[in-house]
């Protein structure tokens, strides 16, 4: 029997009776994570790990019917048991464990396996049939280590510094933004924020966190010397807007999975692209499915037909499911989230 | 080798000019001059003939790193350049050569031509072991001859005059047929780009153009001429020939002949090697060449369409019968150089006079006089700009009395403007969509156009294919388009996408002409997007049978 199947609403388990990241509302919903198609408004019920609440709240409202779950603990629902795994992608983001008659699935929403100081690390969960993403699902897709890429923006910052320019990193708000705070070196110069990035690094804080001091980018005045030895962190929506103007002369990045195509970089048209991302590489995608030792393997947004192909290729029993996850297909055109 | 990507990172790293130039010239002062020498030869747009087949680069990426061959083009679909796929496939090498540029280039590279597919399955593989990732890159990049990095030569041209201490008009003139296929780059020539200023300069230059100066586009109407430009007596003009700009060079009792990308084309040309012995020595000519092929009639145009010409240059050999078929000339319309002297700096007017004297003093069959044109007033040029169609040539050109022959698309030293009939245009529904390269890697940003054939409302109308283009949209546009071929593909044929036809463009283009190689029978020349017509609906696109009329 299918524990999952792809309804109009979203993923839905008919022996449960609930809907994984469902897209239009329902009764019950159970969300790996905080990001913005998976989570959204309007359900009648949440049920998510307990280390997510506080993003949770903070973005759907303080007031929603919100039900937590300790990662690992499980719980009983209609025969059904549940249980929610550390999925490594950003705070409070989990996989969910399905057990009915003896079946085992795991849809693990968004993951990255490469373990980052802001999250419970990944942790691979044996099933028969494991759901996956594929948001970076070719070959060219290879993270080099992160310790290489904060190095690398770590020098870039330094380097405008010497120059007397700001330093503006484009990057999404929740989860990159405090990935990046978590591995900078705040040695070299105060830390701006804009004012979509504060509520969430106040989040993060709260639970536990480490986190650099940051300043709100609006409480400096334009032409403010300090501004010159900045870096400051901004949503990607910001870029060109005349929030910018304040800064006056500075060096403008990227940071996103994306930026490993010299293309979708120069698009973007900023000085640097750093290759960062919160999505499994090619061989994290690999590895995390191969770890599950599942059989059947149900692919998710991204690049849904070609990672469906090579793992048919390599014996398994692979199909892709349509979602309104990230966008469809390659989804390099959205840009978004990763 | 190192040195060399390591001033590809940083130029790509940036999109300021001045940060550019800085690292351009802090590599310069650094590199030694072999190197630099073939430096200045990719960064100003020069490029061997490939390499390598693009067969075997295949081949060899799938190899190594162990994809089946359809992830491969997947991957390549994605990345939108031969080159950056395989660089980003290939498993890491830890080593790093030490090796320069030109030692590279001359040792390691260049030998790979004409190699047999075996040697080079043995060769490449070694070479690669040896680069570190972006060095890899920059290695494919120059095996398939598709580096670029955002330089401009004129860029090029600055930062070596700043290290040189020389004036950069000195430097582009030196520089001019640096990157021609039968040049060379040595460290002797790289030393004389940057040598001071010598007595014997001129003496020395051989058969050498100057530099191209270049037109920019009048776009406004025509009513505003008048307080924008002047009245039309300050102005020498002309048609506008739609065909190869070349400078003729007779020198020391010899003909060169250079195209506008600086190519020596001497060889293309047999029709006008005549004017070896026609010519006199120490005489640049600026012109057009064009087939002519003068009728009978009065009203025959003598000039042919540009395909005819481009069908010549596409062919290795040129017989008899081609060259009777397609014979060209060489519309004159500058004069650069005259007894040896630079006339550049002389007013256009001065060229002029000069250049009339020369076409009436020398025989030059081949040779034609570039007609000047003459109105009372703007809107009487405009009525005479009409008939640039129906005489084959794409508007006028606006050259002022005053002006030197500057360098390049300069304003400095005087102008000229090219003011060109409005493109042909028709609205064309999307059928087929392709992913891009460069900056367009990843989006379906490619697109074929169809237009109706077949009677309204009947079985048999349906949309023919006729033109390709790719150029014309803003990104958020592009984005847009991008978002609805993914939601409308019917099917996937390769990299490419058939559609629901849901989209509706206006079409330009310049040229018109039968074609037996397209299923619509026609062929535009550089056809794109003019707007996307979001208030038309599929039905409402045009017919075949207006590209038809456009024939004539």
């Amino acid at each position: 029997m299918d524990l999952v199947i792809a309804r109009p609403e979203g993923l839905y388990c008919p022996p449960g009776t609930f809907y994984i990241d469902p897209w239009r509302p329902v009764a019950r919903a159970v969300i790996t994570h905080g990001h913005g198609d998976h989570s959204r408004p309007g359900n009648g019920h949440y049920l998510t790990a307990a280390p997510g609440a506080g993003v949770l709240r903070s973005r759907l409202g303080q007031d929603i019917n919100l039900q937590t779950l300790p990662y690992g603990e499980r719980l009983v629902h209609h025969g059904v048991t549940l249980s929610l795994h550390p999925a490594g992608h950003v705070l409070g983001s989990a996989q969910v464990r399905l057990e009915y008659q003896g079946e085992v699935w795991v849809a693990s929403g968004d993951y990255k396996v490469e373990p980052d100081g802001t999250c419970a690390p990944f942790e691979p969960v044996r099933c028969h049939t494991f759901i996956t993403e594929s948001t970076f699902g070719l070959p060219i897709y290879r993270w080099p280590s992160q310790a290489e890429i904060f190095a690398q923006i770590n020098d870039w910052w330094r380097g405008n510094v010497a120059q007397g320019k700001a330093s503006v990193l484009f990057c999404y708000a929740f989860g990159k933004a405090q990935r990046i705070l978590h591995g900078l070196d705040p040695s070299i110069g105060p830390i701006l924020v804009h004012g979509a990035v504060e509520p969430l690094n106040r989040v993060y804080r709260e639970a536990g966190i480490a986190l650099p001091d940051t300043h709100y980018a609006g409480d400096f005045a334009r032409n403010d010397p300090l501004l010159r030895q900045a870096l400051i962190m901004a949503p990607p929506s910001a870029g060109g807007s005349s929030w910018m103007r304040r800064f006056g002369d500075y060096s403008d990045a990227f940071a996103s999975g994306w930026m490993r195509l010299r293309g979708t970089r120069r698009r973007r048209g900023v000085d640097r692209g750093f290759v960062l991302s919160d999505h499994a590489d090619w061989p994290g995608l690999l590895w995390a499915i191969e770890q599950t030792g599942a059989e059947r393997v149900m692919v998710t947004h991204g690049s849904v037909n070609v990672l469906v192909r090579y793992l048919c290729e390599i014996g398994l029993d692979a199909r892709g499911f349509v979602t309104e996850y990230g966008d469809e297909d390659d989804s390099a055109s959205a840009e978004g989230q990763p | 080798m190192k040195a060399f990507a390591e001033l590809y990172l940083r130029l790509d790293a940036t999109t300021s000019s001045n940060a550019k130039l800085l690292a351009l010239r802090e590599y310069f002062a650094q590199a030694p001059a072999q190197d630099a020498a073939w430096a200045v030869y990719f960064l100003a747009g020069g490029r061997p003939r490939q390499l390598v087949p693009t067969r075997v680069l295949r081949e060899l990426a799938t190899q190594l790193s162990g994809l089946p061959e359809w992830l491969f083009e997947e991957s390549y679909q994605a990345v939108g350049d031969m080159a950056e796929t395989i660089s980003l496939l290939l498993p890491e090498s830890e080593h790093a050569t030490d090796e320069g540029l030109a030692h590279w280039v001359e040792q390691y590279l260049l030998p790979l031509r004409g190699q047999t597919p075996e040697a080079l399955h043995e060769r490449l593989p070694q070479l690669w072991a040896q680069l570190d990732r972006p060095s890899l890159m920059l290695c494919l990049k120059l095996i398939t001859g598709s580096f670029r990095v955002g330089v401009s030569k004129l860029l090029v041209t600055r930062a070596l005059a700043q290290l040189a201490e020389l004036d950069a008009k000195r430097v582009a003139q030196r520089l001019v047929g640096y990157t021609d296929l039968s040049h060379r780059p040595s460290a002797a020539s790289y030393l004389k780009l940057i040598a001071a200023e010598s007595e014997q300069e001129h003496q020395e230059r051989g058969g050498q153009p100057y530099p191209f100066f270049l037109a920019h586009a009048l776009q406004a109407p025509s009513e505003e001429f008048q307080t924008l430009i002047g009245a039309p007596s300050q102005w020498q003009i002309e048609w506008k020939w739609d065909g190869i700009r070349a400078q003729v060079v007779k020198r020391d009792g010899q003909l060169w002949i250079w195209s506008r990308g600086e190519e020596l084309i001497t060889e293309r040309f047999p029709e006008l090697h005549s004017l070896t012995e026609t010519l006199p020595d120490g005489v640049v000519l600026d012109g057009e060449i064009l087939v002519w092929k003068p009728g009978n009639g009065a009203d025959d145009v003598a000039v042919q369409p540009f395909a005819l010409l481009q069908q010549r240059l596409g062919r290795k050999t040129l017989g008899k019968k081609l060259l009777a078929d397609a014979p060209v000339v060489l519309q004159a319309y500058d004069l650069l150089e005259w007894q040896g002297e630079d006339w550049r700096s002389r007013p256009q007017h001065e060229r002029r006079r000069q250049l009339e004297q020369l076409t009436e003093q020398y025989p030059l069959a081949p040779v034609l006089l570039s007609p000047l044109l003459h109105g009372q007033d703007w809107a009487d040029l405009e009525r005479q700009r009409e008939a640039s169609r129906s005489l084959g040539v794409e508007g006028m050109m606006l050259k002022h009395r005053e002006a030197l022959y500057g360098v390049g698309r300069t304003k400095d030293m005087g102008v000229w403007w090219k003011w060109k009939v409005d493109p042909f245009s028709v609205d064309a529904v999307l059928i087929y969509a392709q992913r891009g390269h460069g900056r367009r890697a990843s989006l379906y940003s490619d697109y074929t156009f169809a237009v109706w054939d077949g009677p309204p409302g009947t079985a048999q109308r349906t949309l023919v294919p006729f033109a390709k283009a790719y150029s014309g949209l803003s990104d958020e546009e592009m984005r847009k388009v991008d978002a609805i071929v993914r939601k409308t593909t019917v099917e996937t044929f390769g990299p490419v996408r058939s559609v629901t036809p849901t989209l509706v463009f206006e079409l330009g283009f310049e040229g018109i002409a039968l074609s037996k190689r397209h299923k619509s029978g026609i062929a535009v020349r550089f056809p794109r997007m003019l707007r996307w017509r979001q208030d038309k609906t599929v039905e409402q696109a045009d017919d075949l049978a207006i590209l038809q009329g456009l024939l004539g």
